[in-house]
């Protein structure tokens, strides 16, 4: 009977073989997943990779083909009533009621958890004290900033005491001041020990929160492991510097291609070209140095680096993290902590 | 060995029915509370909502109807507001569309339904508060309507017969709406085409002008169809004469139209991503 001492053993989220399509769209095509209690998945992809489908999924919004999910060991389908007692979710936008205040939207979503009205009341208050928003209470929430609005969508996500919560692309969209607030307070929540799953296209994102970290692209699992795990994929050091005139790029690629253990990486728009250099580190370095200025290319930012996430996606996938458009066309995303406002949420 | 109950994947116990009915009744009264919340914080909404039908009650009192003659005691304003009236009550319901779209694009149907709440309670919170906002809109128009020469001729019960007849007619376009809006999913989309069918159905009715002044491949629309049923239905409880054949043809359409639409808005609920 190893299961019955076996509720704290089990994991929080549980997926097997999960599958979904939409029409000729596979979105999912066969997905396992294993969350233990109180840890942080982080799930990274790009736009139209599956992320979404999986967790509105998880969240039983949606039904899956094949395959099964299991949230604090409730079938999302079978059981869908309790799975729904177990969880709160956070989804791309904020999900409130613009036209009223922040004590409102907390007052109404509690009673919809049907708390009484002297405890939802109570919720109210505690959440807008946790979150920082007491003070903006009883002003409309469409009088908020960007960030108080997803504070709030976080509290409400917050009111019936979730055991699993889910965060689809919590700061997508938000500036770089209002991200980090928000990572302090996805901290603080897993500190509480509420089990986490959180889908970004951040590769820092998912550096900085999660325990683990799986990676998803056209609907499977291509990699899992921690960040240091993923990390060791790539297979040691990464030389990376810009090429300011934009009609070399061409030249330092085969310039530093005898150099590197694999494929140069050139991102067009921006400039930047890396290669991973295994454990060669700063004898790499030398050589770069020497090969560009014997091919005569003017290069700046010259430097030796650990690997990114960027990087493990690269090496993963062969390209970079990027974001579907509707139209079908790709468009390479930006590197570091700057957040584009580009991203729209697709149908899924 | 008690902890077998506990056994992962277990169904929990789950409430009676006589709790998950009580649970209904309070989510759809919390649901109506919010948007009637929402409602009176934008007052923006109460005059979008009454401003066209007084302008439509001004414009055909005194611009068009002067040269619509009608057979009808009291003149043209008492042909003219049963229609109006109606016409209201299907337009109320631009907003029941438009609001879930909003709800469903901004993520709030998503939030809403991956909670343990009654599931029945979204839609069924919308319409009851926007009945209420609907009646409260006919009202209204009928305080317009007295302060331009509209009487009732035909006596209180019958009056209030008529709101009612008007309200039960709003609330089953509300809930062609709410399916419009829900299957449709986005504000824009709603408001440029969602509704569009509303204006030849109202206007190709007995609501402005007699059906007989129309030429006769019209006629045979006009005369046919539910406006028009309601319309003179209303007509004949506000000022009098034979009710009876257009009640009964009213009240068939209108069943007809919950029946195929409300499981449909109810489908697309579910299905709304």
């Amino acid at each position: 009977m190893s299961q019955v001492n076996g509720v704290g053993g089990q994991p929080a989220i549980l997926v097997e073989g999960l599958t979904k399509s939409f029409g000729e769209v596979h979105a999912l095509r066969g997905i396992d997943l294993s969350v233990p209690r109180g840890t942080v998945l982080g799930v990274l992809g790009p736009n139209g990779a599956g992320k979404t489908t999986a967790v509105r999924i998880l969240t039983t919004l949606l039904l899956p083909e094949g395959g099964r999910a299991l949230v604090e060991g409730y079938d999302v389908v079978r059981e869908a009533a309790a799975v729904r007692r177990s969880i709160g979710l956070a989804g791309q936008s904020a999900a409130i009621q613009e036209e009223l205040t922040g004590r409102e939207n907390l007052e109404i979503i509690g009673r919809l958890y049907h708390l009484s009205w002297p405890r939802a009341r109570r919720r109210a208050i505690d959440l807008l004290e946790q979150f920082g928003l007491s003070d903006a209470a009883d002003r409309a929430a469409k009088t908020y900033s960007g960030g108080m609005q997803r504070r709030l969508d976080l509290a409400a996500s917050l009111v019936g005491q979730p055991k699993v919560l889910f965060l689809d692309e919590p700061t997508t969209g938000l500036d770089p001041r209002s991200r980090l607030g928000m990572w302090d307070i996805i901290r603080s929540l897993v500190a509480d020990g509420t089990t986490l799953l959180l889908t970004t296209q951040y590769l820092d994102e998912a550096d900085e929160l999660a325990n683990e970290i799986v990676v998803i692209d056209h609907g499977l699992v291509i990699a899992a492991g921690t960040s240091e795990e993923l990390k060791g994929r790539v297979g040691g050091d990464v030389v990376e510097f810009t090429v300011p005139d934009r009609s070399r790029i061409g030249d330092a690629v085969t310039a530093i291609a005898k150099i590197g253990e694999g494929e140069p990486h050139a991102d067009k728009e921006t400039g930047v070209v890396s290669v991973g250099v295994g454990g060669r580190g700063s004898e790499a370095l030398v050589e770069a140095v020497r090969h560009l200025d014997g091919a005569g290319v003017e290069v700046r930012d010259l430097a030796l680096r650990r690997p990114s996430l960027d990087d493990v996606f690269l090496a993963l996938t062969g390209h970079a993290a990027e974001e579907e458009q509707p139209n079908g066309r790709r468009r390479g995303r930006r590197r570091g902590r700057g957040t584009s406002k580009t991203v729209e949420r697709t149908a899924s | 060995m008690t902890a077998v109950a506990e056994r992962v994947g277990a169904p929990r116990s789950e409430p009676g029915l006589r709790v998950r009915f009580g649970w209904a009744v309070t989510d759809t009264l919390t649901i109506t509370r919010r948007n009637l919340l929402v409602w009176m914080r934008v007052p923006a909404y109460l005059v979008f909502t009454v401003i066209q039908p007084v302008m439509f009650v001004l414009l055909f009192r005194y611009v068009f109807g002067g040269a619509i003659p009608v057979h009808t005691v009291g003149g043209y304003v008492n042909f003219l507001m049963p229609g109006i009236i109606a016409q209201t009550a299907a337009f109320a319901t631009f907003g029941t569309a438009i609001a879930l779209a909003q709800e469903l694009k901004k993520g709030v149907i998503d939030r809403l339904r991956s909670m343990p709440m009654a599931r029945s309670a979204v839609l069924a919170g919308r319409l009851v508060a926007d009945t209420l906002r609907m009646l409260i809109t006919i009202l209204i128009i009928i305080g317009v309507g007295y302060a331009v020469g509209f009487r009732f001729t035909n006596g209180f019960v019958p009056a209030v017969a008529m709101v009612a007849l008007a309200t039960v007619f709003g609330v089953a376009i509300a809930v062609i709406s709410a399916y419009t809006g829900l299957a449709i999913g986005d504000e824009e989309s709603v408001q440029a085409f969602g509704l569009i069918w509303l204006f030849p159905l109202t206007f190709l009715s007995s609501a402005f002008v007699p059906i007989s002044t129309m030429p006769g491949w019209l006629q045979a629309f006009a005369k046919n169809q539910p406006v028009t049923y309601v319309i003179d239905t209303m007509r004949g409880l506000a000022l009098g004469g034979p009710v009876e054949a257009n009640l009964w043809k009213s009240l068939v359409w209108l069943a007809g139209i919950f029946v195929v639409f409300s499981p449909l808005a109810v489908r697309a609920y579910r299905r709304a991503s």
